[in-house]
């Protein structure tokens, strides 16, 4: 146990574990956030759909050699979300198979142009990377940590202004047009959060695994708690500790990052389960 | 001026007419019933008239200074809120959406809306128990309590009692009554009860090829409510 701990005290020194550290408990925060309102309003495979867009937004970003990829990769995700998102009466495919197509489709052509036009001599290893999460949240550069910062301000911040409107147009979007309120825009707002939370999380835990981060939250925290304020503020506890906890231990372990933080929500889930059933019938 | 007015309504999906040719008026103080056969375009009525679909042609004209929303709505429940996590008290506040705006908190003036509704509902003891556990009863007056948040003029109900047993379903029958009577809301609602919508309607509507509109005594005398009386309007 000391040895454990003293292997910490040693890594925590260093800036890039701290970096990782503050960057995967500020994207794990605000992935939960929006969790209950994906699983839902049944889109939570938009996570994954979205991320496989993202998957090849990035392969477009550097058949063009963009150094700086995240405005594209932002960019194209945002306008897929919007695009999934708007589920209007008239929607011809519905939206189930239209994220499996885009999300399908966005993956084969990521990969298919990362093989044509890639100099790399490891594509699959790269490609994997982008999939599964890579050591790359382990050579977060300053910059790029502030703009996560940034990025997850402006997420919690929107989040918590829009708090009541989310929960309205979660709970009866029919009900919140009828009486007026401009749900198509907040649907909108919805859509390009998630957009933008998908291309934080891409680094964290790569793309294959972002509906991890969406989805075990919510569900555990729905497990226990019954009112949309408590699920929300346990799902985003639930999240913190779950990603500061992986880290941890995949820096201590030495496993990859991503597969180690989700494997630290299924146990959560586990337990918030069990919880859930021990609980059943005794809460007020 | 009526409360609401429609002109040579038709009403459908892509194009498609469901029913056409719906002329009707609900004044101030109505209670007025909307029946018909299953798929005969009632719900479809109600959310064109709630503006979430645009009619195919005709008008729709609101009055005696009713803003569009201004309507209470409870609508035939849909299968995400069956597990939505929600507290009763979540729920009604959410009435109060309309009067936001773009203020992001509700404040004491909405509350205080929301509490005194909950009361008039009789809901204040559950208002912390999660909607989803609640009886079906329970759940459409958290429900009403919602929409008569959202309105003090006029109420559109959905099947309100569509799944209540016979006993739930006479106090929610007298919970409207009384918000129309006491309180002097308009009431439109669609049921599939023929005998309680002769009951407690002053006006019906009966969509069908034939649209009739007209005073419930007029209904009644009418051969359109004949076969339809007969089966009971049971066929749900
Ligand atoms: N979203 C929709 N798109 C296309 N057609 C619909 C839709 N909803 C209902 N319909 C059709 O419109 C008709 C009227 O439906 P509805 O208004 O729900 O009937 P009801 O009188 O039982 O409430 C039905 O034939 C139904 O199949
Ligand atoms: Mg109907």
């Amino acid at each position: 146990m000391n040895e454990i701990i003293d292997k910490l005290t040693t890594y925590l020194q260093f800036d890039f574990v701290r970096y990782a550290l503050i960057v995967g408990v500020l994207v794990a925060l605000c992935s939960s956030l929006l969790g209950v309102t994906l699983v839902l309003k049944r889109f939570s495979f938009i996570g994954d759909g979205l991320s496989h867009v993202a998957f090849g937004a990035m392969a477009i970003a550097a058949v063009l050699r963009l150094t700086n990829d995240m405005p594209l990769v932002l960019i194209l995700t945002t306008l897929c979300a919007i695009l999934l998102l708007r589920k209007g009466q008239n929607a011809k495919i519905k939206g189930d198979a239209a994220i499996a197509m885009i999300s399908v489709g966005a993956l084969a052509v990521g990969y298919l142009l990362m093989n044509i036009f890639s100099k790399s001599s490891n594509v699959s290893g790269d490609v994997c990377t982008t999939l599964f999460g890579s050591m790359s949240i382990l050579t977060l550069t300053k910059s790029e940590v502030w703009l996560s910062i940034v990025l997850s301000a402006a997420v919690l911040i929107v989040f918590i202004l829009f708090y009541n409107k989310i929960f309205s147009v979660t709970f009866d979007e029919n009900f919140s047009t009828a009486t007026g309120m401009k749900t198509g825009l907040y649907n909108l707002l919805i859509a390009v959060v998630i957009a933008v939370i998908i291309v934080l999380a891409m680094n964290l835990v790569g793309s294959l695994l972002i509906s991890a981060l969406v989805v075990f939250p919510a569900l555990s925290a729905m497990r226990v708690f019954r009112s949309f304020r408590s699920v929300t503020i346990c799902s985003a506890v639930f999240s913190v500790t779950c990603a500061f906890l992986g880290i941890l231990i995949a820096i201590v372990a030495g496993t990859p990052v991503g597969s180690t933080i989700v494997a630290t929500d299924i146990v959560g889930f586990g337990s918030f389960t069990l919880i859930g059933f021990v609980t059943k019938g005794k809460r007020v | 001026m009526a409360l609401l007015t429609c002109r040579d309504l038709s009403l459908g999906y892509d194009g498609h007419v469901v029913v056409g040719g719906l002329n009707f008026e609900v004044n101030a103080g109505d209670y007025l019933c909307v029946v018909g056969e299953n798929g005969s375009g009632k719900s479809t009525l109600m959310k064109t008239l709630l503006g979430l679909l645009s009619p195919l042609s005709g008008e729709i004209l609101t009055g005696d200074g009713l803003k569009r929303n201004e309507i209470g709505y409870l609508p035939q429940q849909t299968e995400v809120q069956k597990d939505f996590p929600a507290s009763v008290w979540e729920i009604v506040l959410s009435g109060c959406g309309n009067r936001m705006g773009l203020r992001p908190f509700y404040g004491k003036d909405e509350k205080k809306r929301a509490l005194e509704n909950a009361e008039r509902m009789g809901i204040t003891p559950y208002l912390k128990r999660c909607y989803r556990e609640l009886s079906g009863g329970q759940q459409q007056r958290v429900l009403l309590a919602r929409a008569l948040c959202a309105t003090t003029k006029m109420l559109l109900l959905d099947e309100p009692v569509a799944g209540l047993d016979p006993v739930v379903t006479a106090e929610m029958y007298d919970l409207i009554e009384e918000l129309n009577k006491k309180d002097g809301i308009t009431v439109m609602m669609i049921s599939h009860d023929i005998s309680a919508a002769v009951r407690y309607a002053d006006h019906i509507l009966h969509v069908a090829d034939h649209v009739f509109f007209g005073t419930t005594d007029e209904y009644l005398g009418n051969d359109i409510s004949s076969g339809f009386l007969k089966k009971g309007g049971d066929e749900q």
